[in-house]
């Protein structure tokens, strides 16, 4: 850390210097910002405000409302949002807790496996499983919903019944999960293999199997990079359109919020001021999990990408 | 409220019972598979905690790709085989054409817009002091859903008929300026160029927070050594920092590029696909879903894969390279 200081004094490595460059990300820092921000304050304006002037009066005249933000949360009858988005923000947590914890598990599980418990073609396998990281899940949405919908059949055997979960919460979890697994093993196998070698042998040699390993040593260790894809998976389910919109019907017993807001959208005229509170209550909830936790996600983004 | 907590709470109790059994099933199999012992114990090790990823991955990726492939083969309802019709429609429909022209502008455009200007930052960043602020406010966006940037771009693009007011900030800025701004989500081609600065937007704190951390990774005595030897300014970035930086950001670039080739939400949301800014992700789910022809849609959807392949081949040669030196 001292020699990073002493370079940084050094200006033989500046390329530009401290001050042009301070300027230069505090603008487009500002240029950033601006648009959420304007936004943010229409969120708090009147309809008609909206509608009559740019969000920048704010300042020159400072007329305030929760209004949008109450026909959001607790519907109104003038909306098009009759009955609020709070059932819709209730899916998405519905949602996305299992559609977290499920991969992390199963993936923590299959890394172990492919780093400690190595057998012919275990390595292979794994390059197989990297591979499958950049295949695009369109190529697996009809096909897999026709699965839930009908079931699987060869000719007029049925190999998996119909399992009905289409339009159910399961039926959401499921591919979560699923397209989750290639990035989740990938990443959490980086970590796991890099784990100390004495360690595990020493349990060996004690006698632990497989599983007591995995419990007592593995698990708790691989806490870090767990924390770290967990964040990352929880962005993506919440803030996935196409999956969402593949397996939930747009109702309010399963639809995401992300899935409502992009529907709002849609309706044209029909209120550009529930749009912006509905808007900010859809990212809220990640980006409070995002300032608060952004430590971790970094790291979880850096394991993946920075060899 | 009352009604609301009887229409929610049984959603809250699915999740208990499923995440419950989840790990009550966990728990038999690694309690009877732990007794097994002797020569059975490796073999059930794996199966058991290999098991669960591997048929995920056979049912949900493996196996549905394949079906996909022999649908793109197939008619409307996937009953009857009609060889290559469907990718000679798609080829031979000037629409169609124009889906795949906007694809490639979008995976040509923004991995380059967004890994450039990540870098810059990067750079950037590297040169000033309390960069923790800015930092988190440039890489914000990231937390926000495709849709919630497009509404918030929605508000900044907005238009009014010239004698209304112009609510829209891009609007306000242009005739401040003493030009006529124009409806710009409905002005050909510019619209495509305005939706990808939303992924620009939300993508480029990705790509500068990677690129800023392999920037802080060049060892220091490297740097000043050069910097003793006379390499100051833009000679040192060219000569040292990037080639240090180069592989990663390769690999930003790619992810970039799958990113964008899959992109959906943005234009979904922004156009619905009208306005001549489709892309293949947004007609493949239109071709499934709206137009019921799943043979067109999962051709579109291998296309999409055959556009990845590159991508992957290069992904795999590096992992062999890598795997031969270590």
């Amino acid at each position: 850390m001292s020699t990073m200081k002493l370079a940084k004094a050094n200006p033989g490595r500046k390329l530009f210097s401290s001050k042009v460059a301070t300027t230069v990300v505090w603008v487009i820092t500002i240029l950033w910002t601006v648009p959420t921000f304007g936004l943010f304050a229409s969120s708090f304006r009147n309809k008609q405000d909206i509608f009559l002037s740019g969000w920048w009066h704010i300042f020159t005249n400072p007329h305030l409302t929760l209004s949008n933000y109450h026909a959001v949360i607790f519907g109104s009858s003038s909306s098009t949002l009759s009955d609020g988005v709070l059932p819709y923000l209730m899916n998405s947590i519905v949602i996305t807790i299992p559609a977290v914890i499920f991969p992390v598990v199963v993936a923590t599980m299959a890394a172990y496996a492919l780093a400690w418990v190595k057998f012919r073609g275990s390595d292979a396998l794994f390059f197989f499983i990297f591979c499958l990281q950049i295949v695009p899940i369109q190529m697996s949405l009809v096909p897999l919903l026709q699965l839930f919908t009908g079931g699987a059949h060869i000719g007029t055997i049925t190999i998996i019944p119909k399992l009905g979960i289409a339009g159910h919460f399961a039926g959401i979890w499921l591919p979560h999960t699923m397209f989750a697994l290639p990035l989740a093993i990938y990443l959490l196998h980086n970590f796991i293999a890099s784990l100390p070698r004495d360690l595990m042998e020493a349990a060996y040699v004690d006698g632990a199997n497989h599983f007591k390993v995995f419990r007592q040593i593995v698990l708790p260790l691989s806490v870090p990079a767990i924390a770290a894809f967990a964040i990352f998976q929880f962005l993506w389910v919440w803030n996935d359109l196409l999956v969402a919109l593949t397996f939930a019907s747009g109702t309010e017993e399963v639809a995401p919020i992300n899935v409502k807001l992009a529907s709002l959208v849609g309706q044209w005229g029909s209120g550009w001021e529930t749009l912006t509170a509905g808007a900010f209550v859809t990212i809220a909830i990640p980006l409070i999990v995002f300032f608060s936790l952004q430590r971790f996600f970094v790291r979880g983004l850096l394991a993946g990408s920075v060899k | 409220m009352n009604s609301f907590l009887s229409t929610n709470l049984p959603k809250f109790e699915q999740v208990l019972i499923a995440i419950a059994v989840f790990f009550a099933i966990l728990m038999v199999v690694f309690y009877l598979a732990g007794k097994a012992n002797g020569r059975k114990q490796r073999p059930i090790a794996i199966l058991v905690l290999l098991g669960p990823a591997m048929i995920l991955l056979m049912a949900g990726l493996i196996v549905p790709a394949i079906q996909t492939i022999l649908f793109s083969f197939k008619d409307a309802n996937s009953v009857k085989f009609i060889g290559i019709q469907n990718y000679s429609w798609l080829i031979a429909n000037p629409d169609m054409r124009k889906v795949f022209f906007n694809t490639l502008l979008w995976i040509v455009v923004t991995p380059f817009a967004t890994t450039a200007l990540g870098l810059f930052l990067a750079i950037m960043l590297d040169r000033m002091k309390r960069e923790s602020v800015a930092k988190s406010l440039l890489f914000m966006p990231m937390a926000i859903s495709f849709v919630g940037a497009s509404v918030i771009w929605k508000f900044v693009y907005d238009y009014a008929v010239p004698n209304k007011p112009q609510t829209g900030l891009l609007s306000a800025i242009v005739r401040s300026l003493g030009f006529k701004p124009s409806n710009w989500i409905l002005t050909q081609p510019l619209n495509t160029f305005l939706l990808m600065i939303i992924f620009v937007w939300v993508q480029t704190g990705f790509a500068m927070v990677i690129l800023s951390a392999a920037i802080k990774a060049v060892p220091a005595d490297i740097v000043e050594a050069s910097a003793l030897d006379g390499a100051h300014g833009w000679r040192l970035f060219r000569n040292i920092t990037f080639p240090m930086v180069r592989s990663t950001t390769i690999v930003v670039f790619a992810t970039m590029l799958v990113t964008s080739l899959k992109l959906f939400d943005i234009v979904r949301t922004m156009t619905g696909g009208n306005f001549g800014t489709s892309v293949i992700s947004n007609e493949m789910y239109a071709e499934v879903f709206v137009r019921f022809d799943q043979g067109r849609g999962s051709a579109l959807a291998v296309i999409l894969f055959v556009f990845v392949t590159p991508i992957l081949i290069y992904n795999i040669r590096n992992l062999r390279r890598e795997r031969s030196i270590a």
